[in-house]
């Protein structure tokens, strides 16, 4: 069986000794996979990731990341195997160009000057980024900074990504932009957790999503195992993609069945294609 | 009831300052009372410069070239000072915490209505009443700063709305909350919408509840109004959103694969709406 890279056993965090903002949650997650966490704010889903990076410690329980206790490991471990994305890339950027900002990670976690270099390069690749090398990360538009942020994450090629609303505020040439991106690091071997209001993206890049209320896991599995869940998800207020929304209703009025539940428009074309005589 | 015209633009073009492409280009738009209508476009399109120009910032604030002319409720905005046409229009901006100043709610309401010269007594029945219509009842002595972010930005439309304003212009309000706040918001502006008769002139990027409340939809590219109609009218073109990186919504997407597909038959109008879509599908399978 494949060990998981990151696993919480118990995992209790009590903030200024009252708050309980994640309560003895159990999870595991494998390699590779790329998970959704929903809920709204004050549902416990930022303390919880913030967990796997070492931002914070557990009150109780444990986090092993790649098997190791995050208590026993210092940030700047840490650091090489998780790379958290900020929702606002203002609380992360801060060099002069957007080349010394790709520069700043490999250097500080030791890399030779060579090496340096080459990341810098192969981000600036990876990322399209190469005609604003020499910009100041400040002056380029909000959207491109915030793959700057991505990339100077990936310049650390932590195995593990914590991706934090990557899209909000966004348009949509930007929001594929990022969904493309982050199917590349997924076909790169990456395990990526992304925090996410935006039901849309999920459905095009998460496999598998997890549900947070009041402090809980309350739903996790498969996507659209997740969204049959009609009554809980509506609970949380969530909203899910239009097309589910119109499987739902034809679901209730038995016009398709339960395996059909579509989450995005090719599957719901394909589905009606089928279904219109 | 006819239609009166509260917002009434001719040949609008503005650039800013210092720089050479017009922000807005040749812009022709009238809007009626109590109508609600959505802008969408890329970010850059010039949405928020049209936003702008409703309540006089553009040009009466902002350093540029204006041509043309914005009426708004029989006010030309270059002849009525900005503090006049604040009275008229409403404004509620993207990140509620920029337009957070105070320790209490009701002190944060006052702060435009002190402005105005308002008697204390006429402030303290606005304050009470506006909390109630955003939802907030009795909310006054409490911090703005320990609400959620969906309550911040209500106390926002009811800073907004304690000036009595003929329109309420909002700008992305809902790009920095979570899906409750939202839905919180986007039901405040439809309730006055529907009850107080409000015009709500309105920049999104969610185009299936934009689907759901506008009367009307304006589609801008580089500064002009390339599409203007209703939802159904301006959805239809999904071409002309895709050729703009825009995205219309899923159902009307779908309705286009299934009339290229010859599975239904064409369509003058798409339909934008899950009702409207189970409507169309309902019958053929």
């Amino acid at each position: 069986m494949t060990k998981p890279i990151i696993e919480c056993q118990g995992l209790t965090h009590i903030y200024k000794n009252t708050v309980v903002a994640v309560d003895n949650l159990n999870l595991k997650v494998l390699p590779g996979e790329v998970v959704g966490i929903i809920g709204q704010n004050g549902s416990g889903k930022t303390t919880l990731v913030k967990h796997f990076n070492g931002l914070l410690k557990p009150t109780k329980g444990k986090v092993l990341i790649d098997g190791r206790d995050t208590t026993t490991m210092k940030i700047q471990e840490l650091a090489k195997t998780v790379g958290y994305v900020f929702q606002n890339p203002n609380q992360q950027l801060f060099a002069k160009t957007v080349e010394s900002e790709l520069e700043f990670g490999p250097r500080n976690i030791g890399c030779s000057e060579e090496e340096v270099i080459e990341r810098r390069e192969h981000a600036i690749e990876f990322f399209g980024l190469e005609n604003i090398r020499l910009s100041h990360p400040y002056r380029i538009g909000f959207p491109l900074r915030k793959l700057v942020g991505m990339a100077s994450i990936y310049t650390m090629k932590p195995k593990i990504y914590i991706v934090d609303e990557p899209t909000t505020g966004q348009d949509h040439i930007t929001t594929k932009r990022v969904n493309n991106l982050i199917n590349k690091l997924r076909d790169e071997g990456a395990t990526i957790i992304c925090v996410a209001h935006d039901m849309i993206l999920l459905a095009d890049i998460a496999q598998r999503m997890i549900v947070m209320k009041d402090s809980k896991i309350i739903l996790d599995g498969k996507m659209k195992e997740v969204f049959l869940n009609f009554e809980t998800i509506k609970s949380t207020h969530i909203t899910p993609p239009q097309v589910t929304e119109v499987s739902r209703v034809l679901l209730q009025n038995k016009k398709i069945g339960k395996d059909d539940l579509c989450l995005t428009i090719p599957e719901m074309t394909t589905l009606l294609k089928k279904k219109i005589k | 009831m006819a239609n009166h015209p509260i917002i009434s633009i001719k040949d609008l073009t503005y650039t800013y300052a210092a720089t050479e492409t017009p922000a807005l280009r040749n812009i022709n738009l009238t809007i009626n009372e109590g109508e609600y209508v959505s802008l969408l476009g890329l970010n850059g399109s010039g949405k928020t410069s049209l936003l702008l120009c409703l309540n006089g910032i553009i040009p009466n604030m902002m350093m540029g070239e204006f041509e043309g002319s914005v009426v708004v409720d029989g006010f030309d905005t270059t002849e009525v000072p900005v503090r006049e046409l604040a009275k008229l229009v409403g404004m509620v901006f993207d990140n509620p915490e920029f337009q957070i100043s105070q320790w209490s709610i009701a002190e944060e309401i006052a702060l435009g209505l002190e402005n105005l010269g308002i008697s204390p007594n006429e402030m303290v029945k606005r304050i009470r009443d506006m909390l109630e219509v955003v939802g907030l009842p009795r909310f006054e002595e409490r911090s703005p700063w320990a609400l959620s972010g969906g309550q911040q930005q209500r106390v926002s439309i009811a800073s907004a709305l304690a000036m009595y304003p003929k329109i309420l212009v909002m700008d992305e309000p809902t790009s920095n909350l979570d899906p409750i706040g939202k839905e919180e918001v986007f039901q405040v502006a439809n309730n006055l919408n529907l009850e107080k008769k409000m015009t709500i002139v309105v920049a999104e990027h969610e185009v299936e509840v934009m689907a759901a409340y506008a009367d009307r939809i304006i589609l801008m590219d580089n500064g002009e109004i390339i599409l203007n109609g209703t939802p159904e009218e301006v959805f239809s073109q999904v071409d002309r959103f895709e050729k703009i990186g825009l995205r219309v919504p899923q159902v009307t997407a779908v309705t286009k694969n299934l009339e290229e597909a010859k599975k239904i038959k064409a369509l003058k109008k798409y339909p934008v709406t899950v009702d409207q879509f189970y409507s169309l599908v309902n019958g053929l399978i």
